[in-house]
């Protein structure tokens, strides 16, 4: 079943934001960065007409007309190679990947080119372009519809990935990601398109064109940093508590803050960080709440064999190794090929395995 | 839509559709660019897609000019041959790239370059890539295309550091509308689609010249570039440069088609076939591939058929794959040879230019010879710097760890 909707980080107090969809949120991001940007262009696969399978980039292409929005033919490296040559030449394309496994006909584009061509010509060519892709799993997908990829992307130096987990940042971060200089891998985690939270997107717009135009610098509150410009290699603090880290991102964020909200019940009070961007990474923010609670989980839905999990407990050896009181766990998805519908439970993290891995770890001392 | 209308009142029957018969599917607006473009030749839209019976040749083996009947030119595939002035350039633009073949051929054997493809025999077509092409134009080459790079007017000490070892590439592609070489092979073809396509968005009549090779027919992404340039409608001009060998693997091994241009038809584009030892017919053809591409935002392709006529690089053994005699056959075709007796028979080569012409080329061998035994400085440091815009956290930490290396690496 669906983990309970994650803990609102929304700011202001005074508004009385609606709920909004994570997929709403993404759509006016990229309407408000075609509109504020006349280089900002979209296309993939059924993006046009349709808006997209998921319907992310639904009334683009008619109100931006189909020199700006469109649809291509079934390729993904051509996608991914023609989007680079576009960046090459003072665009700023967005594209869409249908879904997780049906972007890896693009690697090599992304790979060879799109992650190099900045060194390559040393500084002088950039590809600024963004690389949207639907991943992860929860939503019942048949084979190839629920990869979570997202650590052979991160391997590639290069690239930024990004993913968000709230509907605030699912804005803030998109609209980030197409103002980046560099290319962005943009990891939307397909079981929250539908969640909502309330969001006010109009103070979304307004905090971010404030932050771009350096009015704002976003007053962080309790740890908690309601400001996305600036997301880059942040991580926030989701959940403060004194106990144990949960580190978490993307689909697997709202699994950790449900652990945490299960563990409070039993007397542990367990702090939540979500990463928001794996590239840059957030050496500080790690380092912070291990050295503040002593213990760490690592929650992420991809299988865990030299995954992005694996480098975050990695790093927490590395940087924090005098104040753990326990070792490091993970709970990831199995060595396995995603499994079919009615066997994904099995293989998702969930909150009692969660529970299973805190009741694990030393707590005397 | 309302019927009534439509009818104009004369209630015409209209003979009511068969259902069993399919309705045709929209076609891409290429295809009536093409429609329109073979009936402005007279011809059908198979035969101006279509190469012609025979690839171009202007000159024959010898030099002579072939009489315009015989070059293979018909109605929508005529071409013409250039101007003295403009063939007197290309013939120097021959000699120099061929030196430079040679100068870097010996660099490497010295062991001043890490590596060296060199395009010997394919010279006619590496200037004529770059002499058909316009200032705001750009060029996709691929790793065995310098000759190219240098004959567009870059500095050919720049294009020579990739091969020096000091950097993945040494010029600025943006001031010269040069991509950097692609070594994957196709990739770039893609680029050259985007680039086109970024171009035609903002209304700029930029023609992109995209390059590979014929074993780089076979991968996946010369069919991805294909399809989207003619669907997208961009004026590229993809040029193949078929010299017979995937380093070892003969192109009977890589392709059943009739010939490689024959592919055009396939994607909704025209195709020619061009010999690529020709240096008039590569000019004529290329120019007006470059002219049909931007006067009708359409893309084209141009197989050119040529020879290499050394080793695949220094690391390769051509003797294990193809025989001296085939070499020795090819090498009646020299595209340089040809051009200087055709040029001197027309009278516009003279000693004078040609001792000029030599002259130029010590010039640009001696250039290379001291810029590549050279050893400049190069900052390790720099392998930081341009991964990101700006470097992350993480990349300050090793440019830090490897700045400390240096340090006491020089303290002891």
């Amino acid at each position: 079943m669906a983990a309970p909707a994650p803990e609102t980080r929304t700011a202001d107090p005074d508004a009385a934001p609606r709920p909004t969809t994570f997929a709403a949120a993404l759509n006016t991001a990229l309407s408000d960065a075609m509109a504020a940007e006349q280089s900002v262009c979209v296309f993939g696969e059924d993006v046009g007409t349709l808006g997209g399978v998921f319907r992310i980039t639904d009334g683009l292409a008619r109100r931006f007309g189909e020199d700006r929005c469109f649809d291509t033919p079934l390729a993904e490296s051509g996608i991914a190679g023609m989007a680079a040559g576009m960046a090459m030449n003072g665009m700023r394309p967005v594209v869409e990947m249908q879904f997780d496994a049906f972007a890896y006909p693009g690697l090599e584009q992304i790979f060879s080119h799109i992650a190099k061509f900045g060194n390559r010509t040393r500084g002088r060519v950039r590809i600024p372009l963004v690389v949207r892709i639907p991943y992860g799993g929860g939503v019942g997908g048949v084979e190839h519809h629920c990869d979570s990829s997202e650590a052979y992307y991160a391997h590639t130096p290069g690239l930024k990935v990004y993913t968000p987990a709230t509907v605030a940042d699912a804005y803030l971060m998109l609209r980030e990601a197409v103002d980046s200089p560099d290319p962005v891998i943009f990891f939307e985690p397909k079981k929250l398109y539908w969640s909502k939270e309330p969001a006010d997107l109009d103070a979304l717009r307004r905090q971010y064109e404030a932050g771009m135009s350096g009015e704002s610098g976003g007053s962080g509150e309790a740890g908690i940093d309601p400001a996305g410009v600036g997301a880059e290699g942040r991580a926030v603090v989701a959940r403060e508590g004194t106990d144990v880290s949960l580190i978490s991102y993307g689909p697997s964020v709202s699994t950790a803050l449900a652990a945490a909200q299960a563990a409070a019940e039993d007397g542990i009070s367990a702090e939540v960080l979500d990463l928001r961007s794996l590239v840059p990474f957030d050496d500080a923010a790690l380092s912070a709440t291990v050295e503040k609670t002593g213990r760490a989980i690592v929650v992420a839905e991809a299988q865990g064999f030299a995954s992005v999990a694996g480098e975050i407990v990695a790093r927490i050896q590395e940087r924090c190794f005098h104040s753990l009181a326990s070792p490091v766990r993970r709970v990831t998805g199995f060595d396995i090929p995603y499994p079919s519908p009615k066997l994904e439970q099995h293989h998702l993290p969930d909150v009692d395995r969660v529970l299973d891995a805190l009741d694990m770890l030393q707590w005397e001392d | 839509m309302d019927e009534d209308t439509a009818a104009d009142g004369r209630g015409s029957a209209v003979a009511p559709e068969n259902p069993r018969e399919p309705l045709a599917h929209e076609k891409a607006e290429q295809a009536a660019r093409i429609e329109q473009t073979s009936r402005s030749f007279g011809i059908t839209p198979e035969q101006y897609m279509l190469p012609a019976a025979q690839q171009i040749r202007m000159l024959s083996p010898d030099g002579s000019l072939i009489a315009e009947e015989e070059q293979g030119t018909g109605a929508g595939h005529e071409y013409l041959v250039p101007e003295d002035e403009a063939l007197l350039a290309a013939y120097e633009a021959l000699v120099v790239g061929r030196r430079i073949n040679d100068q870097n051929y010996a660099l490497v054997r010295q062991g001043r370059l890490a590596v060296y493809p060199s395009s010997h025999g394919q010279e006619a077509c590496q200037v004529g890539a770059a002499l058909a092409l316009g200032a705001g134009d750009w060029m996709f080459p691929t790793y065995r295309d310098s000759v190219a790079i240098m004959a567009r007017g870059v500095d050919p000490v720049e294009v020579m550091v990739s091969f020096r070892g000091d950097w993945h590439c040494g010029f600025d592609p943006l001031a010269h509308r040069v991509s950097a070489p692609s070594t994957p092979l196709t990739t770039q073809l893609l680029h050259a689609v985007g680039v086109a396509h970024a171009a035609k968005l903002r209304g700029e009549d930029t023609v992109v010249l995209a390059m590979c090779g014929d074993g780089a027919t076979s991968e996946g992404d010369f069919h991805e570039a294909l399809n989207f340039a003619a669907v997208f409608e961009v004026p590229v001009v993809f040029f193949v440069q078929n010299n017979g060998y995937a380093i070892s693997v003969p192109l009977s091994h890589q392709s059943a088609a009739p010939s490689l241009a024959h592919k055009a038809i396939g994607y909704g584009m025209a195709g020619e076939q061009v010999d690529g030892n020709d240096m008039v017919a590569v000019l004529a053809t290329l120019r007006r591939a470059v002219s049909l591409a931007r006067e009708r935002s359409m893309p084209l392709l141009l197989e050119a058929t040529t020879y290499r006529m050394q080793a695949h690089t220094n690391a390769d053994d051509d003797t294990r794959y193809r025989d001296a005699h085939e070499v020795e056959l090819w090498r009646r075709h020299d595209p340089l040879t040809r051009m200087r007796s055709f040029l001197s028979s027309q009278g516009v080569l003279d000693d004078a230019a040609e001792s000029r012409i030599a002259g130029r080329a010590e010039e640009v061998a001696a250039s290379l010879r001291t810029a590549m035994t050279a050893d400049p400085p190069i900052d390790p440091l720099e392998i930081f710097d341009h991964v990101h815009a700006a470097p992350t956290a993480q990349l300050r930490e090793q440019r830090a760890q490897l700045a400390d290396e240096l340090a006491r690496g020089q303290e002891d």
